[in-house]
């Protein structure tokens, strides 16, 4: 199941993706490791919680799905996304080392590959690829919104680190609307970690500075969302699975600033500009696709060499909705701050929604964004994402949408196959091109 | 052995492997009441059993179904219990219910749930809670006594019922009765594992997923005096702790072989929601904050619920204490999250504290128990040595 780990050189003729976006979300992510390295160096002179002095207060650790960063921010807590840690480790691809680490520890290897690889990343000092520390956590935050495994992840750094963990037990949503006995039971927790964070930080609790921070969020959130809209246009501009990826650095780490609109600003001029011009996200764009789950981070770019020889370009993409379904219209309200956050965190989110409401957004997608097929990347370790899989792609083939099913994972990169992944899309993208192009009018 | 716990033995045998649920059938000609099924681990029977309905276990096809067509529902990394379950489903084993209860254990089981949904809708109807995965608070006990009204009234509506709040302190009193059974089943079990064996005491949990549990009731009653009777005498072999079949069953083979071994469990997690209060649940007051705020003052650990004022870890150690267990013996299902993270933890502290342990995985469809059984063999022996 090993192939070695080389991406092929020829797929795209060394296609470069980089776009000026690129460049400003490095410098947020820089900024954002920087910060946290100063925290790691002052508790290296003081262990001191909250830390003395001006800026960051300390860094609270919390999962990406249906984040409250907000909160964080509005005590200067610098967030830590372990997800981010493990998919940096995978992208350059240190994985592996880690993983197998784990293992040795006691870890099954089919358990999430995210939470094994952060663990020992952890262990092993937590040094990033950039040579910064990621610091020890002032609270850790485990927002349970959807994914049980978060539960597990964040009780073992609490294990490990010995640091205090508090829980947002988000309940699961069923319908559309959750009940009022769920909101309130969201933002009753929500006021009890704002007294907790005041400890924590050692600052009181300002509301108006929260509403300051969620109209930054709301304008974040509507560029970006505008952002994903473009990708309807034909060629779309913007790359909706690979670049997503990109952008939710900044939207995970920022939103609540003057730096992340300015990003999205950025960003979105970036896209209308490639509309004005007519420059899709891919060069020949032949093929417009919906892609379903996480990337497979140790061959990220392996992956998108596949899509790109096809000239498929994602126009949507569930992965990018982890941290919210901004595109159907959510925005955080300054008036409303603790409610609008409990409902993000409740309704306006990937993870903490069912199944069937999944099926129910892909077909949005594939409608509203006029997508050729759908793609699902199916994550091996992620069962989030991936039990069920099998029965999606029963759904879309019984609706008539051309749906392949690949799987692999997104931090282990002994499942993923480079061969038998190449040989699957090109046989996929041969019928689908059959199918688009051959007959005269028919679309899919 | 009596022949009367013998027969009674190899009833819930019976029960628990016929996937065609005749009992199931029968009862609801017999009483006219519904039949809903529930997924583990825990689920609040005694709402279901007032508003109308027999609880039934939905705790997959055990080694008795050929997985055909579930397969391809799912991802390559899941569980045979959500794979079986499901196969049950499509293939009109469930059509007995009347519908089916999940609750979020781990991601599998959730998105179990909505497939269930998806795929059975005109057949079964599906219902879904939260169970608080918050232990301190009062907040979360009123929300759960909130998610029970909920679904007691739903279900109650669709027997035609008006919401009866005696009829379901009484099914309290008489859960309350069965809790109290396993209780002392499980303590003379600690006490004299050589007459309850392990298997033996899991095929009786068993069967109260199929039994109505007044007839359950008198069957553990009867079965607890037949193995107070027993006087076997004592075998050599070694006491342990087995932890992490809470969800997903082991095949009774499996845990024959324990007792085969000399591995005497003298406590476990198997079907840990049949015993998940360590008392009797108040049947005074509303009935719904009593079985909310008891499941969430439960102090019984469990991998699907996060309690961090009582680490599970520390409490396997005062278990593995008090129960004088010399090891602790891991049976975690294939695939199985929850358990599976869990083993790191704990055996970071058993190797803090110096106990023994071993890990086994099963899945229901395991044939051959050979490398099981050398496994097991080697540590008892490398045990009874070491205590020598
Ligand atoms: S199971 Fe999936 S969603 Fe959950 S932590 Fe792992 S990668 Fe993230
Ligand atoms: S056996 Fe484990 S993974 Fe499978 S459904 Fe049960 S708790 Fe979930």
């Amino acid at each position: 199941m090993t192939d070695t780990p080389k991406e092929n050189p020829k797929a795209a003729g060394h296609v470069h993706y980089q776009g000026r976006m690129h460049a400003l979300q490095k410098e947020i992510i820089t900024r954002w490791y920087k910060e946290l390295h100063g925290v790691w160096q002052r508790q290296q002179a003081s262990n001191a919680v909250p830390l003395p002095g001006s800026g960051a207060t300390g860094a609270v650790p919390l999962m990406i799905s249906g984040n409250c960063v907000e909160l964080l921010q509005a005590f200067d807590l610098l967030p830590v996304y372990p997800e981010i840690n493990a998919l940096q480790l995978a992208i350059r691809k240190k994985a592996l080392e880690y993983l197998l680490k784990a293992e040795d520890m006691g870890y099954s290897t089919d358990n999430c590959g995210y939470v094994k690889a952060d663990m020992a990343f952890y262990l092993e000092g937590a040094e990033t690829a950039q040579g910064t520390r990621i610091p020890k956590p002032s609270l850790i935050l485990n927002n349970f919104v959807g994914c049980n495994t978060y539960i597990k992840w964040f009780e073992h750094l609490a294990h490990f680190t010995k640091a205090p963990l508090f829980t947002l037990d988000i309940p699961f949503l069923q319908g559309e609307e959750p009940d009022a006995g769920q909101i309130k039971y969201v933002a009753d927790q929500l006021k009890d970690l704002i007294r907790l964070l005041e400890k924590v930080s050692g600052r009181s609790f300002d509301i108006d500075r929260l509403r300051e921070i969620l109209k930054l969020s709301a304008r974040s959130e509507e560029l970006w969302s505008a952002i994903k809209m473009t990708a309807k246009n034909n060629p779309s501009p913007y790359e909706a699975f690979f670049d997503a990826t990109t952008m939710m650095g900044p939207l995970y780490v920022s939103r609540g600033t003057p730096e992340g609109v300015r990003f999205f600003e950025e960003a979105l001029r970036e896209m209308e500009e490639k509309v004005r011009l007519g420059v899709g996200a891919v060069a020949k764009e032949r093929f417009r696709v919906v892609v379903e789950a996480p990337p497979p981070y140790p061959y990220f770019k392996a992956f998108r060499d596949l899509f790109n020889t096809w000239g498929a370009c994602s126009v949507a993409s569930t992965y990018s909705c982890v941290g919210g379904t901004f595109e159907f219209g959510f925005r955080h309200d300054p008036r409303d701050p603790l409610n609008s956050i409990a409902r993000h965190m409740l309704v306006h989110n990937v993870c903490n929604r069912n199944y069937i409401q999944r099926y129910d957004q892909i077909l949005r997608y594939i409608k509203e964004w006029n997508a050729d097929a759908l793609i699902i990347h199916s994550v091996k370790s992620c069962r989030l994402f991936s039990a069920g899989h099998g029965d999606m792609r029963e759904f879309f083939t019984s609706k008539g949408i051309p749906t392949l099913y690949v799987e692999s994972d997104l931090e282990d990169p002994r499942y993923y196959s480079p061969a038998q992944m190449r040989n699957r899309f090109d046989a996929f993208f041969e019928a689908l091109e059959h199918k688009k192009y051959s007959t005269k009018g028919a679309g899919v | 052995m009596s022949g009367k716990l013998e027969a009674a033995l190899a009833r819930c045998r019976e029960l628990t492997e016929d996937m065609s649920y005749a009992s199931v059938r029968s009862h609801k000609e017999k009483t006219g009441d519904g039949a809903i099924g529930y997924f583990p681990v825990y689920s609040p029977l005694e709402l279901y059993h007032a508003a109308g309905y027999l609880p039934v276990a939905v705790h997959g096809g055990g080694n008795q179904i050929e997985i055909t067509a579930a397969d391809s529902r799912f991802g390559s990394f899941i569980c045979s219990i959500v794979k079986s379950t499901m196969e049950l489903g499509m293939k009109g084993h469930l059509d007995v219910l009347d519908g089916v209860v999940f609750h979020d254990i781990c991601d599998s089981a959730r998105n179990l749930a909505w497939l269930f949904e998806r795929n059975f809708k005109d057949k079964l109807f599906m219902e879904y809670f939260h169970l608080p995965q918050k232990p301190d608070g009062a907040a979360a006990a009123a929300f759960l006594g909130g998610e029970y009204e909920r679904i007691y009234t739903k279900l109650a509506a669709l027997r035609g019922r008006k919401p009866d709040l005696d009829a379901i302190r009484k099914s309290i009193g008489l859960y309350n009765i069965n809790r109290g059974l396993h209780r002392r089943l499980y303590k003379l079990r600690s006490e004299r594992p050589q007459d309850v064996l392990t298997a033996e005491l899991s095929l009786l949990t068993r069967a109260g997923g199929i039994l109505p549990v007044e007839e359950h009731n008198k069957m553990l009653a009867d079965c607890l005096a037949d193995f107070e009777a027993r006087s076997n005498k004592p075998r050599d072999g070694i006491r342990v702790l087995v932890e992490g079949s809470f969800c997903e069953q082991p095949p009774i083979e499996l845990l024959e072989l324990l007792d085969a071994v000399g591995c005497f469990a003298v406590d476990d997690d198997l079907l840990i929601g049949r015993r998940w209060f360590d008392q009797d649940v108040p049947v005074k007051g509303n009935p719904f904050s009593a079985l909310a705020e008891a499941y969430m003052k439960s102090p019984v650990p469990s991998s699907v619920r996060h309690n961090p004022g009582v680490p599970r870890t520390e409490a396997m150690v005062q278990r593995v204490r008090s129960n004088k267990a010399q090891a602790v013996l891991f049976i975690y299902a294939k695939f199985c999250e929850p358990g599976l993270f869990d083993y790191v933890l704990f055996k970071d502290v058993l190797e803090r504290e110096g106990i023994p342990h071993l890990l086994i995985e099963f899945e229901e469809k395991m044939w051959t128990f050979d490398k099981a059984r050398m496994e097991l063999e080697t540590f008892v022996e490398s045990q009874l040595f070491a205590y020598d």
